[in-house]
Parts: C-alpha cells; sequence; structure tokens
C-alpha cells in the first residue's frame, strides 16, 4: 500500500491541475455546451482582446509581478549578504515563520489601512506635520501603476525568500566558503555576490519563480491593494467569471490562458535573465575586484528588511486597533473611544466562516500530512530519492491558479460537485501539499536511520519502529509542517471561491469581500480573526513540543 | 548446532569485493573479533547478519544461528542484538522507557525487569531520567543494558568503546565482556583496537 503513496499523491494533486487546464482550454475555443457553445471557435480570443484597457491591465500585471518579485530577492539576498553571521540575521530568523504564517489577505488590508490617504500613517503626521486636516486627495493604494500593489507583494515575498535562503545556507557551506572570501579581503556584498549567491540560488530558483507566478496571477491581493480602472489580468477573469452574464465565461476561459501564457512566458524571461547574467558575471567574479568593506549596501539592505518587519507588524496592530474602535476620527492619533462591540456584533456572523476556515484547514492540512509522510516513508524504506519530483510538487505553485480552477469549476459543474465540502478540501490540499511536503521532506531526510535500525535489532517491526520511534522523534517537523499547511490553507482566496461555488465562505473570502468599501471596523474584525487563527495554530506547534520535551535536551 | 555459524559470506558494492569469501564459528559464550581496517566493511558485515543491508550493497553466502538460517528474515525476527559506537539511546524516551522499549511483550513485570537492569549497569533509580542528562559511560551500559532486554541469541559489537577516553575504555570493555559471558550467548566484535581483540580472549579474524 505504501508503494502506491507517490503514484496516489502525484494523480491526487495534479490531476485537477490538468482536468482543469482542460476544461479552461475548451471554453477559451468556444466549446462549453452547457453554455451555448458547440463548435471550436476564437471568438473567444476575438471579444478579449477587444476588451478596452486589456493591454494597460496585461502591462499592469507584468510590472508589478516582476517589481515585486525583483525586490523581493534583492531584499532577502541583500540582507544575508548584509548580516550573515551576526546577531541580527539570528533575530530577523524568529520573525519569519509568525510573518509567513499571516495570511497575505489580512496583511494586505492592515496595509491599507497604514498606507491609505485617511491611513494610520497620515493620522500620525497629520495635522502637525503633514498640515492635512482632512484625508489627501492620494492615490497610495489601488494606485494606477500598481506600487501599493508590489509593496503588498513584498511584505510577505522578501521574508518567504529570506526563509528559503536560510534553509539552503543551514544544508550547505556556503556560509563558510563566503567567509574565506571575506578573508581574502572582500567585502561582504562582493563576498556574497561573486561565492555566495551564485551557490545558493539554485536552490531558491523554484522558489523565486513561485514567487515571480504569484506576483504575476494573485487576485486578492490585487482586489485590495491594485489598479482599479483597468486592474490586474487576474483580477477581469476573476469578475468575468463571476459575471451573471454567463456570456462572459468564454472570453474569461480565453483570458485565463493569456494568464498562463503569461507567467510561463514570464518564468522563460527570468530564465534566459538568469543564463544572460551568469555569463556576463563569469569574468567578473574572478577579476578581482574587492568591493568596499563595510559595504554601502549594507545599511540599506537592512533597513529595508526592518522596514519589512516593522510594517508587517503595524499592520496587524492597525487591524486590531480598528477593531477595538467605536471612533477614530480623522486626524486622530488613535480611536477616541474604544469598543468590544464589534466583535461582540460581529461574533456570530463570524461563527460559521471561521467553523468553515478550521474544518477546511484541518482537514487539508491532516490528508496532506497523511500523503506526505507515506511518500517520504516509502522513499526512506525502499532507499529511493524523492527528490526528482521536486518539480512536480511546484506546479500548483507555478500554474496560475486561476487558469485552471476556472476550468476546474466548470468540471465541477457539470458533475454536480460544485459547492461540495469534499471537492472544496480537495481544492486546498492541492495548494496545502507543496508546502507540507516541502517542509517534512528535509527533516524526513535526515532523520538518523541508526535509530530505525536499532529498534529493529532490538525486535521492533516496521509498524511499531515508525509509531514509537520515528514519529515521536519528527514531532517537532510534524507539528511544524501542519502549522504550515493551516497556514497555507487559512489564507487560500481563489480555490474557495471557485470550488466553493459560494456555498461555502472562510474569513479569507469574507475578508476579502469586505474590503471593496464599507465598515473598517467590521473588515478589521474579519481580517484580524484571518491573522490571529494560522498565528494561534503556528504558536500551538511550537509551544507543543517544547512542553511535551521539557525533561528532553536530545529533542531541544 | 548451537552458536553463529558464517559460511562463504562475501559483500560487494557495485561490484568490488569488500569483505570475504569469510568462514567463521562463534560458539554460544564466545566472543570473535574481526579486525581490520575502517572502510573495510567491518560494520557492513554487522549490517548484513543484523538484516539491516543497504540494498547498495550485494550479499553472498549465508549466517545461521543455532541452527537456523538468518539470511531472508528482516531484522526483528532475528533476536540478533547489537550496539554501535554511539549508544543512540532514543532521545525522546527516559532512560526507563529506552529499556522497557526492548523488553520482549510477553514481560508482565516490565517496572521491575528495567528496575533490575538499572541497578545491574549501576544506575540503580535512574527510570526517569533523560539519557541525554547521562554521562557517556552511564548512555554506554544502559545502551548494553538494553541490547541485552531484547533477549538476543547472539551479540554483535560496533567499535563500541572506540569513543570512550582511554580510562574508561578499559572498564567499559570489562563491563560488557561480564554482562554478555553471564548470557552465554555467541559475541561477535569488530574492531581496530588490538586491545578490545586481546581482552575478548576469542577467536580472532584479520581482514
Amino acid at each position: 500500500m505504501l508503494r502506491s503513496a507517490p503514484a496516489l499523491t502525484l494523480a491526487l494533486f495534479l490531476g485537477p491541475i490538468v482536468a482543469g487546464l482542460a476544461g479552461t482550454a475548451l471554453p477559451a475555443f468556444g466549446y462549453l455546451p452547457a453554455l451555448g457553445g458547440h463548435a471550436p471557435s476564437l471568438d473567444p480570443f476575438v471579444r478579449l482582446f477587444e476588451q478596452p484597457g486589456l493591454g494597460r491591465g496585461v502591462a499592469l500585471t507584468i510590472l508589478s509581478g516582476f517589481a515585486a518579485t525583483l525586490l523581493s530577492l534583492a531584499v532577502a539576498a541583500g540582507f544575508c549578504a548584509a548580516a550573515y553571521g551576526t546577531r541580527s540575521f539570528a533575530r530577523a530568523q524568529s520573525f519569519l515563520a509568525p510573518l509567513l504564517a499571516t495570511p497575505h489577505a489580512a496583511l494586505a488590508i492592515g496595509f491599507a489601512f497604514l498606507v491609505a490617504p485617511s491611513g494610520w500613517i497620515a493620522r500620525l503626521i497629520s495635522p502637525e506635520i503633514s498640515g492635512w486636516a482632512r484625508p489627501p486627495d492620494l492615490a497610495s493604494v489601488n494606485d494606477p501603476w500598481g506600487l501599493a500593489l508590489v509593496a503588498g507583494l513584498a511584505l510577505k515575498e522578501t521574508p518567504y525568500l529570506l526563509l528559503c535562503l536560510t534553509a539552503a545556507l543551514g544544508r550547505s557551506d556556503v556560509g563558510r566558503a563566503v567567509t574565506l572570501a571575506r578573508t581574502l579581503g572582500y567585502g561582504p556584498f562582493m563576498a556574497w555576490a561573486k561565492i555566495g549567491l551564485p551557490r545558493l540560488y539554485p536552490s531558491i530558483r523554484l522558489p523565486v519563480y513561485a514567487v515571480l507566478a504569484f506576483g504575476l496571477s494573485n487576485v486578492e491581493l490585487a482586489l485590495i491593494l491594485g489598479p482599479t480602472n483597468p486592474p490586474t489580468l487576474a483580477v477581469t477573469i476573476v469578475r468575468w467569471a463571476a459575471d451573471p452574464h454567463l456570456d462572459l465565461f468564454f472570453p474569461a476561459a480565453a483570458a485565463a490562458l493569456l494568464q498562463l501564457a503569461l507567467v510561463l512566458g514570464a518564468i522563460g524571461a527570468w530564465r534566459a535573465g538568469e543564463i544572460v547574467l551568469a555569463r556576463a558575471a563569469a569574468r567578473w567574479r574572478i577579476a578581482g575586484a574587492r568591493g568596499r568593506s563595510p559595504s554601502p549596501w549594507a545599511g540599506l539592505a537592512r533597513g529595508a528588511l526592518a522596514i519589512n518587519f516593522a510594517v508587517a507588524a503595524a499592520a496587524l496592530l492597525v487591524l486590531a486597533l480598528w477593531s477595538l474602535a467605536a471612533a477614530w476620527r480623522f486626524p486622530d492619533d488613535l480611536p477616541s473611544a474604544w469598543t468590544l462591540a464589534n466583535w461582540t456584533r460581529e461574533g456570530p456572523r463570524l461563527a460559521a466562516p471561521a467553523g468553515t476556515t478550521l474544518a477546511l484547514a484541518a482537514l487539508a492540512t491532516l490528508l496532506a500530512m497523511a500523503l506526505a509522510v507515506a511518500c517520504l516513508e516509502n522513499e526512506s524504506r525502499r532507499g529511493v530519492d524523492g527528490r526528482r519530483a521536486l518539480w512536480a510538487l511546484y506546479v500548483p505553485l507555478l500554474v496560475p491558479q486561476v487558469a485552471f480552477l476556472i476550468g476546474a469549476q466548470a468540471l465541477l459543474v457539470a458533475l454536480g460537485a460544485d459547492g461540495a465540502f469534499a471537492a472544496l478540501v480537495w481544492a486546498h490540499l492541492i495548494f496545502v501539499l507543496p508546502y507540507v511536503f516541502l517542509a517534512l521532506a528535509e527533516p524526513w531526510r535526515d532523520f538518523d536511520p541508526r535509530y530505525a535500525r536499532a529498534a529493529a535489532c532490538l525486535g521492533a517491526g516496521p509498524t511499531r519502529v515508525f509509531f514509537a520511534i520515528k514519529l515521536p522523534m519528527l514531532l517537532r517537523p510534524l507539528l511544524a509542517a501542519a502549522a504550515i499547511g493551516f497556514a497555507v490553507s487559512t489564507a487560500l482566496y481563489l480555490p474557495t471561491l471557485f470550488a466553493g461555488a459560494g456555498r461555502w465562505t472562510t474569513l479569507t473570502t469574507e475578508a476579502v469581500a469586505l474590503a471593496s468599501g464599507g465598515d473598517r471596523r467590521v473588515l478589521a474584525v474579519y481580517a484580524f480573526a484571518q491573522a490571529a487563527l494560522p498565528l494561534l495554530v503556528y504558536g500551538a506547534a511550537l509551544a507543543l513540543p517544547a512542553w511535551l520535551h521539557r525533561n528532553r535536551r536530545g529533542m531541544r | 548446532m548451537s552458536g553463529l555459524t558464517l559460511s562463504g559470506v562475501t559483500l560487494r558494492l557495485a561490484g568490488r569485493t569488500l569483505l570475504g569469501p569469510l568462514d567463521l564459528r562463534v560458539a554460544p559464550g564466545e566472543i570473535a573479533t574481526v579486525m581490520g581496517p575502517s572502510g573495510g566493511g567491518k560494520s557492513t558485515l554487522l549490517a548484513f547478519l543484523c538484516g539491516t543491508l543497504d540494498p547498495a550493497f550485494a550479499a553472498e553466502g549465508t549466517a545461521a544461528l543455532d541452527g537456523v538460517a538468518l539470511t531472508g528474515l528482516p531484522p526483528e525476527k532475528r533476536r540478533v542484538g547489537i550496539l554501535f559506537q554511539d549508544d543512540l539511546l532514543f532521545p525522546h524516551l527516559s532512560v526507563g522507557g529506552n529499556l522497557a522499549f526492548a523488553l520482549p511483550r510477553e514481560v508482565k513485570d516490565r517496572a521491575g525487569a528495567v528496575a533490575a537492569a538499572l541497578a545491574e549497569a549501576e544506575l540503580p533509580g535512574y527510570e526517569n531520567r533523560d539519557p541525554a542528562t547521562l554521562s557517556g559511560g552511564q548512555r554506554a551500559r544502559v545502551a548494553l543494558m538494553r541490547a541485552l532486554l531484547a533477549r538476543p541469541r547472539a551479540i554483535l559489537l560496533d567499535e563500541p568503546f572506540a569513543k570512550l577516553d582511554a580510562e574508561l575504555r578499559g572498564r567499559m570493555r570489562d563491563f560488557v565482556f561480564a554482562h554478555i559471558g553471564a548470557r552465554n550467548i555467541p559475541c561477535l566484535l569488530v574492531t581496530h583496537d588490538p586491545e578490545d581483540a586481546r581482552a575478548a580472549g576469542g577467536p580472532i579474524v584479520r581482514l
């Protein structure tokens, strides 16, 4: 049974993607009998390209996606160069996990509460510094250039890439190689640019592509922070797909294929850029320039990451403040009256989406853990190397969600399964599994096999070795993976929207729906609850093994 | 035929012969020593005997314990105990938990058996201690008791004293050999320390 785990896992999480892409391609070329499309045609594409503002929307998509990825990578790599081996590098690590557990949408809403014309920053500097008695007429969120969107994306992708870099550093001797380069007289940035990053980059390449794909195709951040007229391509697709004029489904499917081409083209372009840069740098690397020490860039990189952390913390804080505010007039620094009424009033309405969020995340995470553990255990028992399957794991993170979710929804409708809770769990599983698997793979492969052998030689069969030795010894990474899976599920917007068919709402879909306007206090309640849930789970995942193993020094 | 019998055992890795063909008989109560340089396949031989040989190795020949072929049995059915260079005490279990893990299921008075083993290891009352808080010598003694509590019919020693400091090594050697001798089971020791071989007092095979 264990032998079939890899095949089953691949089928479960790649099957829907392949089927969904096919389900998108058919209506994109005019075929969907249920909506009156009986013959293949190019009409959907003709209608797509006739849309006013399409070109600008596509340009915005490309620019914001590349800008966010470049910015995140530059700050993450720059911080490694500036701070590796110092105390602030270690201190930054402790901020990464909680920040990564915070859903994109909650961070974006908090960020909007900070930087909006009537946001907290404007309130803090008004009227004394800015002279504003009323919110200024500035487009600081939803700006037509997508700058707020880029900032919102970088807010979460920078720590993600920093985490990937740190993990890659821990698995290699690159740290020592960089130190060696320093002893040869290279400044910290030059040592990193010439020795460190070229060696680490291959192991963060897939995460970088995933960041690029997410930047080009995410919907919830673009809805909250992005330009509105025209919006990015992904937002347009979701609008059309949800339009009561069902006929718009055809150009929506065509646009979803365009989105797919855009992302694949962008990854190809990025890869080409890598090759060109590597060629260009080959001579430069050995030309001997040492760079300056201390580097003028170090302060900038440290400052950028510090701002990233500060803004994220402030975004969560301002959500908490608004959720407890009775009245908060511009330009007051803080609410003039406090209340719990927002929470007590919204509480009953919050309960159902919170329950759905919880059940969905718990089920998807449990399934993902079972599949990942089965695959990894099969790998370690049969001595096969599962690393070749790494690309497959990244497929759900590289293929734009909207490109296959539209088709998957059409398929679910055809099967009469749209809105079924099982379909929703499955949709979440597709995105939870890669993260859970990646979180478990290293600890599983690093597990000292001699413990299992020692247990077997004491008379314990494979089942007993697994449950009495391996699982408890790997409790910490297991719980960490569960927390990551839970956070990923909690944050999912589009899969819930499409597979849930409007029948299921989660804290995320509610928060994003409320973000388009209305009462900040209500929105703050939903967004804060959305952020609090995965953070609580993350805290529990950290506290539980620490408590259980409080008398086991070897398990720390 | 009682004891541990190896006939024509040959171990290969990627077509290269690491060891063998080796013929050896170890009688109950006897401690045979296999000596050789590191990387010479000594540990691989022990992995072959306890059934944990990496599939990358190819093995020929047979091994039998008390007349029953070991080859083909999974490790947990062989009742061949092993002590490694590292004690490999399970870090998530207490000292008592480590010992109880090894006790066969049919033993009813588990607490009593664990307490008796700890008394034998000169560690009375250590049941609830965290193994990580013990000294190297104490851990090694617990590891030996754990291996013996599983009631092995043969025991293998994989350079078990190599990581101990010189003074402790002699005492540990006496302790291990005395307890194994008391069980009257065949024992196979691999080492590159001639002192170990001399103290074992049994037949010596040089690779």
